[in-house]
């Protein structure tokens, strides 16, 4: 009999080129991402080299980060050092022939919406790219991790990387949502559990009924936010859900192909009886709708509560709490709700997709955004821009009061135009809270696109479930 | 890639946990094409005002800490984005050695791929640092990779874990593709029997 296996084991040993006595493997990557923000040092280092890329058609490019998303943005980027940037992807891609989506291009979008929505990410592949949230690919049951840009260099030589294996970590979500909880609220709330730490030197594998019952862009929700607490990669389980997203995608295998795939890919879990070095059990119905209150995406906090304390915590957190309820501008034993906000952005590769879309919609239908206040939904790419406008969702968005953006990064990380001033207060579906992360002296509150919507509309920090 | 060779330098105190790759080096300086220039920039936003004028109180500011070349770390040190400009900032401002508890994944490997040496050790012996460390430039810091010791200014000796290809490949200076491209038949044997496994990979 065989030792059972986890999911992550059985797509590590698929993909073994080569193992060293004392562990250090060689893994063979099946798709490689690209962004023009961490490839144009490890492209510059090929051609000092004289290397060329291993496998042009493993290779995909899109540039997100510094694209503008106003709708005159074919009038080119303003911004210099920006323009320099995503010219040099057009050169890079071009000069080494690897797949690419230009600014110009409808299909254009954040590379980890483009990736699945293209087909080019499938269950059972090795996933990396230069960016910390390709962890979001884990939703198909592929492997999939971020880079540095000497890894990144690296994939493009060799199409492999030198890695070791990491530790199994199982986090289970037991039952049923309760009303007005989501993907978010669960990838929030374990890493409330876990910490910011919890998942490091693991690769999570998320299982159990309540993340079954989510669909694929829910999934990919919840595989996103793995690298914030930590892991190196999160993991669902492909199933019938994962096929019928894939089926008929531009990049999906066809025909007999198609059906030998799915074949292989019905082998892609865990085993009965498996090892786990850590597990985590979460009762759905204990998952609120939750909010961020300062700093850290640890720092999470069921939209009912109060602003905590500095001396509600231990060890080195104390300083970190007491600084972030200071950049946060908050008092211990405010009401969340009593928190009145600037600024909403729904949008990033966490929430960028269009269920996340039709989720915002559904609370703002025949309503108005609060008075004064700045909101923008920036899509995640090109193609669900289309069908948010076919569905008539940009409608209702327009007519609340929000901008209604072209693709890309935007607000998440401000690389672009999208930016806050100091002080300024943002309820953002995105997946980072750090200080200055969406501009310098900017606050950042995290939470689901539905309670971005809610807060849109009353002008402050609000649970959903009132509005439901 | 130079070797890692042994050096005694000054440790600057950063206890602060979650010290993440926004700090170490906003985003506003990701659009460079280049790796170099980038030590000025790091920890910007803990480091200047809004005018570019040095907050004084910022370690890295104060005249003990200005030529440090090893920071002694709060936990979970480089968590965030997988940005390399964070090592390639850090190493660029002179810091060679980074000690904490714990560091993010891709943080840690990022720094090695630069010649840079992430430490991990106990709670104890990284608070036994971090007083070294505030004691000031006096209390120089003494890291031997080859032996894998820390020597704190008092003389306490501590030892500490590494990989160990990844030391010999920090000894070495050795460039990880040109380890790797001695391995192309591989490849090449594994992706002819892997096209044929799966071939719509």
């Amino acid at each position: 009999m065989t030792t059972p296996k986890t999911l992550y084991d059985k797509i590590w040993n698929d993909h073994v080129v080569h193992e060293a006595e004392d562990g250090t493997c060689l893994l063979y990557i099946d798709r490689h991402l690209v962004h023009e923000v961490t490839s144009p040092q490890a492209f510059e280092g090929l051609r000092m080299a004289g290397r060329t890329v291993r496998a042009p058609e493993k290779t995909i490019a899109v540039p997100d980060h510094n694209v503008p998303t106003t709708l005159d943005r074919a009038k080119g980027i303003d911004n210099e050092e920006s323009r320099i940037q995503v010219e040099a992807l057009d050169k890079n891609a071009k000069d080494f022939g690897i797949h690419y989506y230009p600014v110009s291009d409808v299909r254009q979008g954040i590379v980890h919406i483009v990736g699945p929505e293209q087909g080019w990410t499938l269950p059972g592949m090795t996933v990396v790219c230069g960016d910390s949230h390709t962890a979001t690919h884990g939703a198909f049951g592929a492997l999939a991790h971020g880079i540095g840009t000497s890894e990144v260099e690296h994939v493009l030589a060799t199409q492999t990387l030198i890695q070791k294996k990491s530790k199994n970590m199982k986090v289970e979500i037991t039952g049923k949502l309760r009303p007005g909880v989501t993907a978010k609220d669960i990838t929030l709330s374990v890493i409330g559990e876990t910490g910011t730490a919890g998942g490091t030197g693991y690769v999570i594998e998320y299982c159990g009924e309540a993340i079954r019952d989510l669909s694929m862009e829910g999934r990919m929700t919840v595989c996103n936010m793995a690298i914030e607490g930590g892991a190196r990669a999160g993991l669902i389980a492909p199933d019938e859900k994962t096929f019928e997203y894939c089926k008929g995608r531009p990049h999906a295998p066809k025909g007999a192909e198609w059906e030998a795939a799915v074949a292989y890919w019905k082998t892609l879990f865990t085993d009965e009886g498996a090892h786990f070095d850590k597990v985590i059990t979460i009762k759905g119905e204990d998952i609120a709708p939750v909010v961020t209150w300062g700093t850290s995406p640890e720092d999470v906090l069921p939209i009912t509560s109060t602003v905590p304390s500095a001396d509600d915590f231990s060890g080195g957190k104390i300083d970190a709490a007491q600084r972030s309820l200071e950049y946060m501008g908050l008092t211990s034993g405010q009401k969340l709700t009593d928190i009145e906000i600037d600024t909403v952005f729904i949008g990033s590769c966490t929430n960028g997709r269009i269920e996340d879309l039709r989720a915002a919609a559904e609370i703002l239908k025949g309503k108005k955004i609060k008075d004064g206040l700045r909101a923008m939904i920036v899509p995640g790419s090109g193609l669900v821009r289309a069908q948010a406008e076919e569905e008539g969702l940009a409608d209702i968005f327009e007519k609340a009061g929000f901008e209604w953006r072209l693709a890309g990064c935007s607000m998440c990380l401000a690389m672009n135009p999208d930016q806050l001033t100091p002080g300024e207060r943002c309820a953002a579906t995105s997946n980072r809270n750090f200080e200055g992360r969406q501009g310098r002296g900017g606050r950042t509150h995290l939470m689901s696109p539905a309670m971005a919507a809610a807060a849109a509309i009353t002008g402050r920090l609000t649970d959903v479930r009132e509005m439901m | 890639m130079d070797k890692f060779e042994t050096f005694s330098g000054i440790a600057a105190p950063m206890p602060l946990v979650n010290i993440d790759t926004d700090m170490i080096i906003p985003k506003q300086f990701l659009k460079t094409i280049k790796r170099s220039g980038l030590g000025v920039h790091a920890f910007d936003e803990m480091r200047y005002d809004d005018d570019g004028n040095e907050i004084p109180d910022f370690v890295l500011n104060q005249s003990a800490y200005r030529e440090a070349s090893i920071l002694i770390a709060g936990d979970n040190f480089g968590c965030g984005s997988s940005r390399e400009h964070a090592p390639w900032a850090l190493s660029d401002f002179g810091i060679k050695v980074v000690v904490s508890t714990s560091f993010a994944d891709i943080f840690f490997n990022n720094c090695f791929k630069n010649g840079m040496l992430p430490i991990v050790l106990p709670q104890e012996q990284v608070d036994l640092l971090m007083k070294d460390a505030e004691k000031g430039a006096n209390a120089r810091v003494e890291v031997n990779l080859e032996d894998q010791t820390i020597t704190s200014s008092d003389g306490d000796v501590i030892k500490f874990d590494i990989d160990p290809f990844r030391k010999h490949c920090l000894l070495n200076g050795l460039d990880d593709i040109g380890l790797t491209l001695e391995k192309a038949a591989s490849i090449d044997s594994f992706e002819a029997k892997a096209g044929a496994a799966r071939p719509w990979a």
